[in-house]
């Protein structure tokens, strides 16, 4: 770790010395990588995450999706620590149980999501260092995306980008599905097939260019049958 | 605390050392990314390298642009809507205006969680009240409440601007509260990166006597001219529009489209 007490101040490093005491502190966070995606479209939902877990220029494994399974109707994608991704999404299942368990219902997608703010506000002076994305199908069947920041502000989207690759990703999304900065065209919702091709070619375009995303790709497609995992290779190196 | 109670759960120490930010050790000299919030904040030039036992004294702009006034037929609310995440662009569609109910209105700028989270707290609040009392809050009462919950959090790194407008038994209401303790009642406010640029728009054109649809285009075209001028702002333009029968949501307009409306009309 290349301390702040090497370089002086004109910026060019200082010639070797003892140059006093110099605190080292653990740092309880890493980075772990990973893309997460998420697309609502009519009647159908699609969570699509990497499967690269890294830690600084290695590679710890090549098949560790960023997607989980919360209900029949919904999916969450986290990335970012992944220490805290495994605790929060404990956490949340935890949660969905007792609420089953006291309102004999499973929790519809807004619900969890709301849940899902306070939970991360709570630890708002030691944050959970996890990108969120919610995707699922609303109580009226209609798909919803909802994307979070690690303290919990939160928002219901079309589509949504997180994670390593997000600003990458995200300006693509925003001209194919949102037809921003597009003149003279016309606005044709979303298909499933389209969406799902979509979304191939988006997460292979950032494996091109983003380091941490690779590897392999899961798609969860949640339609009214229920959620639906198909896997596709992206480049491994 | 407030927090701990509502959330349920023994967090009893608040005592963590929020002064040193965390930076992830992957053993390289990696730019200090700390975990950035989603936030109209403009984090600190000062990065996260820097130890201060006293109290910041520059208490940087955060990214937005927030206006309200009053006027004679109430109060006009506008907002942008944009929300960073450093210079990263996280959203253009964020509702900074919330609901708190249907004659009361707080506006969003800084940490996009910290306004929600506790604005949601304070509709819960403002409910209770209702349901105590057995009559409405009054907005000055509204904005007490907010003040003083997060004044018991005050120095440990909450980041919230807000203005509380309604209409109650006194008339239209205002009132500027922030996470450092500040509580002042007005006529008018805009806060954010954009507010000067809001300021001098809405300062030249102000008249307590216009017209309800005189006094909303006025707000919209000073948020117009501030996301203009201000990187951190842009997006849409949300007008609100307060008067003696609660709140009604006036309008809507991309800042693109507004640009070409005023365009033609040079």
């Amino acid at each position: 770790m290349i301390s702040a007490q090497s370089f002086g101040e004109n910026g060019k490093m200082k010639d070797y010395h003892h140059t006093g005491p110099v605190e080292y502190r653990f740092s309880p966070y890493t980075f772990n990588g990973g893309t997460v995606l998420a697309v609502a479209g009519e009647d159908f939902a699609i969570v699509a995450s990497d499967t690269r877990l890294s830690e600084g220029y290695s590679i710890h494994s090549r098949d560790s999706p960023k997607c989980y399974k919360l209900t029949d109707t919904t999916v969450i994608g986290c990335s970012g620590f992944h220490g805290d991704c495994l605790t929060l999404t404990k956490i949340i299942d935890a949660r969905l149980k007792m609420y089953k368990h006291s309102n004999n219902k499973m929790m519809t997608s807004g619900a969890i999501a709301a849940m899902l703010s306070t939970i991360l506000y709570g630890r708002r002076f030691f944050p959970y260092y996890v990108y969120n994305i919610i995707g699922g199908l609303d109580e009226h069947g209609k798909g919803a995306v909802y994307s979070f920041d690690p303290v919990g502000s939160y928002q219901r989207d079309t589509y949504k980008a997180g994670g390593s690759a997000s600003a990458m990703l995200q300006p693509l999304l925003d001209n194919q599905i949102g037809f921003k900065n597009m003149t003279g065209v016309e606005h044709v919702p979303l298909s499933k097939d389209k969406a799902v091709q979509l979304v191939k070619d988006v997460f292979i375009s950032a494996a091109e260019r983003d380091v941490y995303t690779g590897d392999a790709l899961q798609i969860c497609l949640i339609t009214k049958e229920g959620v639906k995992k198909e896997m596709i290779t992206l480049r491994r190196d | 605390m407030a927090l701990a109670s509502v959330l349920g759960s023994d967090y009893a120490d608040f005592s963590f050392d929020t002064d040193k930010s965390y930076a992830f050790g992957s053993g390289l000299a990696a730019e200090p990314t700390s975990i950035e919030n989603l936030s109209f904040a403009i984090k600190g030039a000062f990065g996260s390298a820097e130890q201060d036992d006293v109290e910041k004294k520059i208490e940087f702009l955060h990214g937005t642009t927030t206006l309200a006034f009053k006027f004679d037929h109430g109060v006009i609310v506008a907002v942008d809507s944009r929300a960073t995440a450093g210079a990263y662009i996280a959203s253009q569609t964020v509702k900074k205006v919330i609901e708190i109910n249907p004659y009361l209105l707080g506006t969003m700028a800084g940490g996009a969680a910290d306004c929600s989270f506790w604005e949601r707290l304070l509709a819960r609040q403002c409910r209770v009240y209702e349901l105590r009392n057995k009559e409405r809050i009054s907005v000055a009462a509204a904005s007490k409440l907010l003040a003083n919950m997060v004044y018991q959090y005050k120095g440990m790194g909450l980041s919230m601007g807000t203005m509380v407008c309604g209409w109650d038994k006194r008339g239209p209401g205002l009132y500027y509260v922030d996470s450092e303790g500040n509580r002042v009642c007005g006529d008018l406010f805009a806060v954010g990166s954009g507010s000067m640029y809001a300021y001098g728009v809405i300062d030249s054109g102000l008249r307590q006597d216009m017209s309800v649809e005189d006094a909303c285009e006025l707000g919209r075209r000073a948020i117009y001219q501030a996301t203009y001028r201000d990187a951190y702002s842009g997006g849409q333009v949300n007008l609100y529009h307060v008067h003696g029968e609660g709140w009604t949501r006036v309008s809507q307009d991309d800042v693109l489209l507004l640009h070409h409306k005023y365009q033609e009309k040079l």
